[in-house]
Order: C-alpha cells, then structure tokens, then sequence
C-alpha cells in the first residue's frame, strides 16, 4: 500500500534521514524503531508532509505523494496521530472528534464512526463534553488516535504513542492499536519502545543514524541477538 | 429542556432584543440631550472601535493569530475613502462605490501583509505585523513625493461628508418634518454598519472556517493533520479582519472629513488589541464590551478629571492626561491579574481556566 524509496530528509546541511526504503502491505502493521535520534520521526514528519523530503519517492497505491500538500493526505486516506499528543486543548472530546472529520460531510456516517470511537475508548464518552487540555496525557493520546480515525484513514501514521505516558496507559493505547488493526486498518507505527513495537506489530524496520540496518519479520527481530542488545536492554 | 423552558426562553430573548433595539435607537437622543454633542461624537467613535476590534478578534481572537499592525487596515480604507472623495484629486465618488473598494482593498493588503507571516506564531509574528504596519503609515506620511498622492504628513482635509441618496450626513437632516442632526445620523449609519458586522462575525464563528480557525490556533499540526488548508485559511482570517478595518476606515475618513498619517500610529494598533484582549478575546460580546469601555472611559477621564481635582483640592495636581495613562495602565494590570481571560470572556476560555467540564 505504501512504498517508500530512498527517502532522504535533511535539516540544513545535516541528514536526518540517509536514503531509506520500506514498504507497507495493505491490512499490515508495521514498526519503525530506533534509539533517539534514529530519524523515525523525520521520516515519519515528512511522510505526513509536515516537511520537505529532500529526495527520493513515497507511493500510495502506486500514486506519487511526496509533493502535495499536507490537507490533501486525509483526502488520500492517511491520517497521522502527531507526536506529543497533538489535541485541541480548547475543544471538548466531540468537538475534537467532529474536526477529525473536518473534511467530510455525511453527518450520519460522522455521527457512528464517534460512537464507534466511543466503544474503542470508553473514557472518552464518560468525558465527551470535557475540553481536551484538562485530561490526562494518556487519555489526550487515546483522543488523538480516535480523532484520526475520524477520517476513515486507510493507512494510519502512529508517531510515538507510548511517549511520556504510564505504563498503564501505554498498555491501554496499545491495545487499542491492535483492536483497530484487527479491524483491517494499515498502521505504520513508530516508536521508541522497541519491545513493545515489535510485539504488536508483524514486520518491523529498525533505523540507525538515518538508515535502515536491519528488517525483517517482527518475532525475529524481537529474538535476533543484535536488536535485543541494543534495543531490549539485554 | 422542556418544550415550555424553551417558550419561555424564545420570549425573553426577544424581550431583551426589542429592549436593546430601543435602547440603541433612542440612545444618540438621550445622550444628546443630557450630555451634549461633544459625547455623542465619542459614542460614534466608540461604534468605530466596535467594527475595528471585530475584525481584530476574527485574527486575534479566532485565528489565533497575534497582528499588532492591524490599524494600517484601518488607514488603508480611510486613505481609499479620502483620495476618492476629496478635492485631493477631484474625485468624489459615491459612498456605496467607496466602501466595497475600501472593503477589498483593506483585505487585499491583509492578504499581502498575511502572507509572508504564515510561517510565524506568536511574538515573531506580532513582531512582523508591528512592522508591517509601521511601513504602511510611513508611506502615507511620505507618498507626498515625488508624485504627491497621500499629501503626506498634513494629511487630506476637505473630504467630502458621508452622502445616503444624494443627503448629506454633515447637516441636519429634515425628515417629515422632524430634524436629524448630523451626529445622529452617523450614529444611526454606525450603528447599522457595526450590527452587520456583529452578524457576519457571529455567522463565521459558527461556520466551517470559523471552527478551521478555533483549530489553527490551538494545534496548527493538528489541524493540517485533519486536512485544513492552513495556508488558505489564515489567509482569510486576515483578509476578512482587514475587510472590517477598511469598511470603519472609510467611514472614518467622512465622518471626521479630514484624514492623516498620526491617525494610525502603533498605538493605535496596541489599543484595538487591548479591547479584544480586554473584553475577551474570541468572545464577541466581549470585544463589544471591550470596544465601548476604551473609548469612553479614556474620555470620561479627560472631561471629568480636571474638574474633580479642582473640586477637591482647589487646583490641578495631575496632568489629567498623564493620569489618564496611568489609570489605564492600572486598569489593564488588574484585568490582567483577576480576569486574564478578559472582562467577558469565552465560555471555552473561562471553562478552561476553572479547568474542568462546563
């Protein structure tokens, strides 16, 4: 579904990101883990076009969309959960919903993809008429998933959901992220949790100073001896 | 809410409306008549102030975005007004051909002015918009050579009145035997003009864009991320705050019948802001709130503090202009500290600085 070939992002003259290509299948859900720093979120970033990509080519569906303009992605079927959360502060839970189908207009169809949205986060509906900014961080991430998947994405860019939230929390997103993938959704997740990453994922790429060094099936990364050095802790 | 709750709740919203409308439609009469003409001219002035401080709020308040510039679309549409119907070059256009041209003119240079700044938030772009509007009255004071269009620093005196249907508003007006002094017939066509602009504001915080524009200025990123063309809409928000600045600059220049480049200085920018952020920004009765009490309480202090002090203590022990700032910069500090989100705030703004659920 979506083809990424020698992408290369540079900040000034310094390259976040060394030329990279990975490719997502449709129904899949891959990772892209890496120590801080890797350029996860830079690929991701210009993925999503909130950046120029300084060169190479990005597909969906065979189509070129690596030159058009960040609001045209929702129409192409991406939707992106931006790291940090990324909520309306100033708008309730629905009205932070209601934006993530700004760009549709059947009202029947918006109203019971909310509910749906409201049956993957409970919490949300106890809380709908509460302004985002005064939730909790992992309730804000729970929100902003819920938002993007207001659009209808066919594929959805997952930026650093475990980030600075309880592990708790990070239990509870994540199970969210394999319900909607058990839905059929294209999920391309970054993260800095390499463990949890690959547990949830099927196929993952692993970043290092801007380029991909290591890809393969996600169970077996999560046992090759070099990832589990330098990612897992061991 | 029950069917009877809502009854109710329809009939005292249409009472307050017809006692509001009454209020405002004797209000030039009763003010005339107990204050003299001398306020009246500053409740008309103050109408102005209503019209630039929302189309500062759509910006500001709306948008999100911070433009401390914003008096040069107010100078842009007094200078239009003032070169198309003065003897300056002998033109003398209609009032109707005037304020749309001032109209699209003002937004044409918001749109000018708004795009170099897209990329910019907060204290750059207030930085940037500050300078903006510098540039914009140093023009007006120098366009006097070496071909001379604005007159420069002496400004165009001898524009002609604001004319309704060939009647000018400068003298008395002669309806059916009744007469209509001038300073009531500019506050009547304020007043309608400034109306119309408190309904296109509230059209738009309900509208599409307006929510586009709620949504910019809490999460740019995230906005983009739900598919809003950023770039456009900003775009629009400056272009209809100038719209609105150009529309009371026209009536500005006839009604004062003279216009010049001191008229729109910085600190004229800094004080429609601070009727939006006093009032409370985002909040259109707010705004309103804040656009009537800046103009008048600045004048009340003017008239009335001298003779105060001369009936307490004999003579004048402060400059009552010096006083005046000095109160006004009080004023805004203890807003500031016991109301940061305005007089009349928001209903968003207030929830969220209580911080809980409304």
């Amino acid at each position: 579904m979506l083809e990424v070939t020698g992408l290369r992002v540079a900040y000034g003259g310094i390259q976040a990101v060394r030329g990279i290509s990975f490719h997502v299948n449709e129904g899949e859900m891959v990772a892209l883990i890496g120590a801080n720093g890797a350029g996860k979120t830079s690929t991701l970033k210009a993925l999503a076009r909130l950046i120029d990509a300084a060169g190479g080519s990005v597909r969906l569906r065979g189509e070129e969309i690596s030159k058009l303009a960040p609001h045209r992605l929702v129409g192409q079927g991406i939707a992106l959960v931006p790291e940090g959360r990324g909520v309306f502060p100033r708008m309730s839970i629905l009205e932070n919903l209601q934006m993530g189908a700004y760009c549709r207009s059947d009202r029947d169809g918006i109203d019971a993809d909310i509910e749906h949205v409201f049956t993957l986060f409970p919490r949300l509906k106890e809380r709908a008429r509460q302004l985002a900014g005064t939730m909790s961080g992992g309730e804000q991430q729970m929100l902003a998933l819920g938002r993007a998947l207001m659009s209808r994405p066919q594929l959805l860019l997952l930026d650093e959901p475990s980030m600075g939230l309880a592990p708790i929390m990070v239990q509870k997103i994540f199970e969210v992220i394999r319900t909607v993938a058990a839905e059929g959704m294209t999920i391309l997740l970054v993260e800095q949790n390499a463990r949890l990453a690959l547990e949830t994922s099927q196929r993952g790429y692993v970043m290092e100073s801007g380029e991909i060094t290591l890809s393969g099936e996600s169970a077996e990364l999560l046992a090759d001896p070099k990832v589990r050095a330098a990612y897992l802790g061991e | 809410m029950g069917l009877a709750e809502l009854r109710r709740d329809r009939r005292a919203a249409i009472a307050a409306t017809l006692a509001i409308g009454i209020v405002l439609a004797v209000a030039p009469f009763v003010i005339g008549a107990t204050a003299g003409s001398t306020w009246l001219r500053i409740v008309d002035f103050a109408l102005l102030y209503i019209m630039l401080a929302l189309g500062l709020n759509i910006v500001v308040g709306f948008a999100g975005l911070l433009d401390m510039g914003y008096i040069a679309f107010y100078g842009v549409g007094a200078y239009l007004y003032a070169l198309l119907a003065s003897p300056q070059f002998g033109l003398h256009w209609p009032l109707w051909a005037i304020l749309p041209a001032g109209a699209a003119l003002a937004g044409l240079f918001g749109v000018i002015l708004g795009a170099p700044t897209l990329r910019l938030r907060g204290d750059y772009l207030a930085i940037v918009t500050l300078g903006f509007g510098e540039i914009i009255r140093i023009f007006l004071n120098n366009l006097n050579a070496p071909v001379n269009i604005t007159n420069g620093p002496q400004g165009i005196s001898g524009i002609d009145p604001i004319r309704i249907g060939g009647v000018s508003l400068a003298k008395p007006i002669e309806v059916l035997g009744f007469t209509l002094p001038s300073l009531h017939a500019y506050y009547y066509l304020f007043l309608a003009l400034a109306l119309a602009i408190v309904f296109v504001s509230i059209r738009l915080e309900n509208s599409r864009i307006g929510r586009a524009w709620v949504a910019i200025r809490e999460d740019e990123i995230a906005a983009k991320a739900c598919g809003i063309n950023t770039r456009n809409v900003k775009l629009l928000a400056f272009a209809m705050g100038a719209t609105f600045g150009g529309v009371a600059g026209g009536l500005f220049a006839g009604f004062q019948a003279f216009v010049s480049p001191e008229s729109f200085s910085l600190m004229e920018s800094v004080m429609v802001l601070c009727m939006v952020v006093l009032g409370g920004m985002g909040n259109i009765p707010g705004v309103i709130l804040g656009g009537v009490l800046l103009t008048l309480l600045p004048e009340l202090f003017r008239h009335g503090a001298g003779p105060v002090q001369q009936a307490l203590f004999g003579k004048v022990v402060l400059d009552p202009e010096a006083l005046r700032m000095l109160l006004f910069g009080l004023a805004l500090i203890a807003v500031m500290l016991y109301r940061p989100a305005g007089l009349w705030p928001s209903t968003r703004r207030r929830r969220e600085l209580r911080g809980n659920s409304a």
